[in-house]
């Protein structure tokens, strides 16, 4: 590797040479207090992932760039996606029948790639509200919603939806009639999930891109319907 | 090679998760194990997670279906309705057919 971890320490690591005397007057300037670096611990995995990456770059797998550009990718993929495949189901229920019969099928029809996931779409109706979590991890439908949020992350979520679904959707601000039937999937092996929202009332006269705008990322996790404005 | 598992099971077939509790890398959740669910469909097969965790190939691919759970089956003291559910995708060598009559 091209650091050299000696050299590092020395013009970057602790000032041992340097005693700070804070109880006293500051020999100079601090614009303002050190804060940590993000992320700012080289844990095992971390340092594991360092590792094998340039490794493989060394080799000639792969290039600096190549990495860069996945993750530019990867953090460039949006709701957007799973938002047009909700639009055109709402618009066509012939495309609707096919979404629910094979979702991967049907995402690919309109042009969204999904790679190898095997995606279930789930339909919320006047009787049944659906909501998605990993119990285990993070699964997410990374594909056609991009990144996952951090609270779909958080244990909070994903060991309360399971076990209180209707408390943790009122925290969402979603409070969902004693009369319909709550399901929740747990992502945990190779399904991804998405839920396809209920068109909201009065929207019979907006184009497909304006329905688009109307089905939210988190309209289709499951904690939130999407609505008008 | 090119050896297959069968599914032992089908969609409305009953289900009781083994109440196992083996150490490793296991897509089973715990609140789930030892509970009786339905199937709600076959998913296909898939590589077994496993061992795939561990570098092996996980071959023949297992069964997975998605088992349906009452919430009042996992939590005695669940508080909404009855018919609420809870849909975990688990794989067929975590399955026993449960008893017909009870």
């Amino acid at each position: 590797m091209s650091h050299d971890p000696d050299q590092h320490e020395t013009e970057h690591g602790p000032h041992d040479s340097h005693p700070h005397d804070h109880a006293g007057a500051h020999p100079h300037e601090h614009r303002s207090p050190p804060r940590p670096d993000l992320p700012d611990t080289l844990t095992y995995y971390r340092a594991m992932e360092a590792a094998v990456r340039e490794l493989l770059i060394e080799k000639g797998l792969f290039t600096a760039d190549d990495v860069r550009r996945q993750v530019e990718f990867m953090d460039g993929r949006n709701a957007g996606r799973g938002a047009k495949m909700v639009a055109r189901a709402w618009l066509d229920p012939a495309y609707k029948q096919r979404v629910l019969d094979d979702g991967s099928r049907a995402a690919q029809e309109i042009g969204l790639d999904v790679g190898m996931l095997k995606l279930v779409v789930v339909e919320n109706t006047p009787a049944v509200h659906n909501v998605i979590v990993c119990t285990l991890c993070s699964c997410y439908p990374r594909m056609l919603l991009g990144l996952p949020p951090d609270w779909y992350k958080s244990r909070n979520y994903r060991s309360r939806v399971v076990r209180d679904p209707r408390a943790v959707l009122a925290e969402f601000g979603t409070v969902v009639p004693d009369d319909v039937q709550i399901r929740v999937h747990d992502s945990t092996a190779d399904m991804r999930y998405l839920v396809l929202p209920r068109r909201p009332e009065g929207t019979e006269a907006l184009s497909e891109a304006e329905l688009e705008a109307l089905v939210t990322r988190d309209s289709m996790i499951g904690v939130t319907l999407a609505t008008r404005i | 090679m090119g050896e297959t598992i069968v599914p032992r099971f089908r969609v409305g077939d009953s289900v009781t998760v083994r109440a196992a509790y083996p150490i490793g890398h296991v897509r089973t959740p715990f609140y789930v194990r030892g509970k009786r669910g339905v199937i709600e469909r076959q998913c296909g097969a898939f590589a077994n997670p496993e061992e795939l965790a561990y570098g092996r190939p996980g071959l023949p691919p297992q069964p997975l279906y998605r088992v349906r759970f009452r919430q009042r089956d996992l939590w005695p003291d669940y508080a909404g309705r009855p018919d609420d559910v809870v849909e975990v995708e688990i794989y067929q060598h975590w399955l026993e057919a449960a008893e017909r009559t009870r």
